[in-house]
């Protein structure tokens, strides 16, 4: 195949140097246009039958990443090889059948289903559109995936609106499975339910995972989720990966000065939450991506900033085994102490 | 001393194609001058009809069935609409969940602001964008001479939650009301937001009512806190108590569900399977008299299905549990 | 945790046991319950018997000569005659044919072009945007009745002419709806994750978006019919009626000169063109009521 890719057999994804921009207007009649840097050189490997977590906040270009690699909105640049096809070229007919194998669940349940199709025929979709099975198999295997995700057979004939939310998810990842993927990538897909219905709808997304060997790319602003869940985490910043690494080697020392800012957000309550929050809590809202500053994109709000880090921006680098950070002072400045005992 | 707010036997129902329907029933609590009550729980459990009801802010299908509302000692929902208006906005007022749709889009954040002044303490113009931009400042926006002149589609959405609070504490009221304040904000902006609310009940002495699912934000800004299930109160009392030794069944496996963040050392013994309540909230209508909780409680007895939803049974001075059975669960 | 062992919790089914009705049948019950939409379908309702079996009941050619002139209202013809000596009963049968099969015909053919121009301006966006809004604003421009009345002119009064000029000049209104609908539902989570399961554009244009995108189209369809119906009249009376089939614009039209002496040769057929279209309108209303979330009661 032409646009084969050499890969490790157990890499499941393979995204390289992905770029998203979109325009937003000009600033003035007669100023340069500006840019939406949505996502701006985005690199990173998904194994096989791993959870890959990406966490950041609005504006982050987390969700962009997700949508980017699903193909469901137009990468500026950059490769995405899938199964050892890089699936950013197809087009057409190709990329429709490709799709089969890399599905999506959003956030919003309720935005997510289409309100005049019946519950039965949206899980049978993806089976109807892409021609898998015969039209007797596609039932029997409707109400297996109904099933499969906990919901009764009556399901089926019921419309979106007679669901709670945590059922309509259910639904979305019975929709996402039907066509049997290799990966899924779950948008921010329990951000909108309370913890109870959350809980719930993790652990059935752990369980397809056991016994599907399913890879998941993992979207969420929730650091306890990401944490519970994924394997591998990358942290997101104004459209760039600032620090990566096994989930268990980010939790027990995180490098990047923003990741520390978000890990203080999210402590449990007690004496170490108020001593992080005190020391690396930024202060203000992320800023909007449009037409970023050149540099290190957290340079605004960082308080190790020095010179360097406004004019020249850091790249990605190893700072220990599988764990990467892109900041220039990372050898410099002096870890926190995690240890809640103090 | 007097509690600023006391509810005391609140109830609220639907009204509905089929008749009536319980969406909370028999709500007591208190909030004593600068202490902060939380109010959680899962969506569908009343906690928002609450404040609405405090507020006399329910919507048109929505009724009163019992109970009182004493603000400082003044029945609220026997106000007349004369004397409603003086509460609101003077003495008790709310902060919203979502800052961009509670903001008026055409006005600055100065003249929304000023607004307030003007109709409750009779300031003139210039006074009252003189304070606003000294309000700015309390909730620490930056630039805030400069500000003040800004639309609300300017501000990002933390700034825009700054502002409300800004306009509800503008006033002094006794009683804040907060519904989610922090809900649709960035996780940074949320840890500085909770600091700004309790910096400034320190400073104003507000009592505070936070509506919340967030069990973190729980333990970090309420004195006392009120677990609510299916419209009903089912675990009662201290937060710290609350949360550190939960006596209902559904409150302890609410809190089992949350993943909480280990970090450092602990970040070693992650438990990557979550505890789960199965099933969900009966929905409206389906609530009969036994415990709300009885079809997903793994504790469940023959005296859960015989009798009525339990009392609020007082264990001491921090805790009171809706649950027939707490003393052998959570001894 | 406690000691005890802790039984599993039967867990509550809570779906519904029952199927809501499809969107489509708990439309038409809503419209059910709405007084001016079923007062106005059973007037079109009536209107549309009279036209089809008048006939078979009313012998009377609607071109003939039945009896003199300006024959006032009376026995020897029910509604009177018009200037020529037609009987104004036998016109208003068969001229309400023409006039409801122009105004359906031309609504048709109005919300055909509209919806495709606007469904693919809103779907596609950019550059195919553009050239369509572009076109679109070209004809909402020009003036709709002088335009028509060009067409007219140039191809022939003929009733075929007629309703496609009345299509040709009303189609912008439907284009800019269909395409505003298209703009807020394709960014909508439920299109992409269609796209996502392989549909593709024709597919998610005619199965996914569009059905959703169909309720105020359906109105403005509605609409659309008695806007043509008015239309029709409007070219008759200025005289660009097809004089070879019997309309009630054309009624009116060949009758203005004599109203005042003459007021049933006109008043009839108007009152006919007012009651069906306000029948419409009725319709439209409760059409509108049935799929308007904001008005429904929730059940």
């Amino acid at each position: 195949m032409s646009d084969a890719w050499p890969v490790a057999a157990d890499i499941l994804l393979d995204v390289n140097d992905l770029v998203v921009h979109f325009p937003a207007g000009r600033r003035g009649m007669f100023g340069k246009p500006s840019k939406v840097h949505a996502v701006d050189g985005v690199s990173f490997r998904v194994r096989r039958g791993t959870t890959f977590g990406i966490v950041g906040e609005s504006g982050s270009g987390k969700s962009t990443t997700a949508q980017a690699v699903m193909r469901l909105i137009p990468a500026t640049s950059g490769q995405i090889v899938f199964g050892g096809e890089n699936i950013a070229g197809f087009q057409g007919e190709r990329l429709r059948q490709a799709r089969r194998k890399f599905q999506i669940v959003f956030q919003d349940p309720f935005s997510s289903l289409d309100p005049r199709r019946r519950a039965g025929d949206l899980v049978r979709e993806p089976l109807d559109l892409l021609g898998i099975g015969s039209p007797k198999g596609r039932d029997a295997r409707v109400s297996r995936l109904l099933a499969e995700v906990g919901l009764p057979p009556q399901a089926a004939d019921l419309f979106p609106h007679q669901f709670s939310g945590g059922q309509r998810q259910r639904l979305c990842i019975a929709r996402a499975m039907a066509p049997e993927p290799d990966l899924i990538v779950c948008d921010e897909a329990v951000s909108a339910l309370d913890v109870a219905i959350q809980a719930q709808i993790l652990n059935l997304l752990k369980k397809l995972q056991r016994e599907r060997g399913l890879t998941y790319i993992f979207i969420s602003h929730d650091l306890g989720v990401i944490q519970h869940f994924c394997d591998e985490i990358a942290v997101m910043y104004l459209g760039k990966i600032v620090e990566q690494a096994p989930a268990p080697v980010f939790f027990s020392a995180p490098r990047h000065p923003y990741s520390w800012s978000l890990v203080a957000a999210a402590a449990p309550p007690g004496p170490l939450r108020t001593r992080l929050k005190a020391q690396f809590l930024v202060k203000g809202d992320p800023p909007s991506p449009v037409d970023p500053p050149p540099g290190c994109r957290f340079a605004q709000r960082c308080p190790f900033v020095i010179e360097k880090c406004r004019e020249e921006p850091p790249v990605l680098a190893v700072t220990g085994p599988s764990h990467f950070v892109a900041c220039h002072r990372v050898n410099e400045i002096e870890a926190p102490n995690f240890t809640a005992s103090d | 001393m007097s509690p600023v707010l006391s509810v005391q036997n609140l109830s609220v129902a639907m009204k509905g194609a089929s008749g009536i329907v319980p969406v909370l029933e028999h709500l007591s609590f208190d909030v004593a001058q600068g202490k902060t009550m939380a109010l959680v729980g899962e969506s569908g459990c009343g906690k928002s009809m609450t404040a609405l009801a405090i507020m006399r802010l329910l919507p048109e299908d929505f009724v009163v069935t019992s109970g009182r509302v004493l603000l400082d000692g003044e029945n609220v929902l026997a106000a007349a609409p004369q004397a409603l208006r003086g509460l609101r906005g003077n003495k008790m007022s709310m902060i919203f969940q979502e800052p961009m749709t509670a903001l008026n889009p055409l006005y600055t954040v100065g003249d929304q602001i000023g607004e307030v002044l003007r109709q409750h303490r009779g300031l003139g113009r210039r006074d009252a964008t003189e304070q606003a931009i000294g309000f700015l400042k309390a909730v620490q926006i930056p630039a805030a001479e400069a500000r003040v002149h800004a639309y609300p589609h300017q501000l990002s959405g933390g700034m825009r939650q700054r502002v409300m609070i800004a306009m509800a504490l503008a006033c002094k009221p006794k009683l804040l009301i907060a519904d989610e304040p922090t809900t649709a904000l960035d996780v940074t902006v949320q840890a500085q937001i909770f600091d700004l609310l309790s910096e400034l009940q320190d400073d104003t002495d507000t009592a505070i009512v936070l509506i919340t699912h967030d069990l973190g934000a729980v333990a970090e800004l309420a004195d006392d806190v009120a677990v609510l299930y299916a419209g009903r109160c089912i675990e009662k009392g201290s937060s710290q108590e609350v949360i550190a030794h939960a006596r209902h069944p559904y409150t302890r496996g609410l809190m089992a569900c949350v993943p909480h963040l280990h970090l450092g050392p602990a970040a070693a013994n992650v438990q990557r399977e979550l505890e789960e309540i199965p099933g969900m909230v009966p929905p409206l209508g389906a609530r009969g008299a036994e415990c709300a909780f009885l079809p997903r409680c793994a504790f469940a007895i023959d005296v859960c299905r015989a009798q009525p939803q339990p009392p609020l049974d007082v264990v001491d001075a921090h805790a009171a549990v809706s649950c027939w059975r707490h003393r052998e669960i959570a001894p | 945790m406690s000691t005890m062992e802790a039984p599993r919790a039967r867990e509550p089914s809570a779906l519904p046991s029952r199927p809501a009705a499809s969107p489509l049948a708990a439309m038409l019950r809503q419209f059910g319950r709405s007084p001016a939409g079923v007062i106005g379908a059973i007037v079109l309702l009536a209107l549309v018997l009279i036209t089809l079996l008048g006939p078979t009941f009313y012998g009377i050619d609607p071109l003939d000569l039945a009896g003199a002139p300006f024959t006032p209202p009376g026995a020897d013809a029910w509604l009177g005659t018009d200037y020529l000596g037609r009987d104004i009963l036998a016109g208003l049968i068969y001229g309400g044919r023409a006039t409801l099969t122009v105004g359906g015909v031309a609504a048709v053919i109005t919300i055909v072009i509209g919806v495709t121009v606007g469904a693919l301006a809103g779907f596609f966006g950019g550059a195919v945007d553009t050239a369509l809004v572009k076109l679109t604003e070209f004809f909402q421009i020009l003036p709709s009745l002088l335009f028509a009345m060009v067409l007219v002119t140039l191809f022939g009064q003929t009733l075929t002419t007629i309703t496609i000029a009345i299509g040709v000049v009303s189609w912008p209104t439907a284009a800019r709806l269909t395409r505003a609908e298209f703009l807020r539902l394709r960014n909508l989570d439920f299109v992409k994750a269609s796209r996502a399961a392989g549909a593709g554009n024709g597919h998610l244009i005619l199965r996914v978006v569009l059905p959703n995108a169909l309720p105020p189209i359906i109105v403005s369809a509605t609409l659309a019919i008695g806007v043509a119906i008015l239309f029709e009249g409007g070219l008759s009376f200025l005289g660009l009626g097809d004089p070879n089939t019997m309309s009630w614009g054309l009624m009116i039209g060949q009758n203005r000169n004599y109203v005042l002496d003459s007021w049933w040769t006109v008043t009839f057929p108007g009152a006919a063109i007012f009651i069906a279209v306000l029948a419409i309108s009725l319709i439209g209303d409760g059409i509108n009521d049935a799929i308007n979330p904001r008005l429904r009661k929730r059940g």
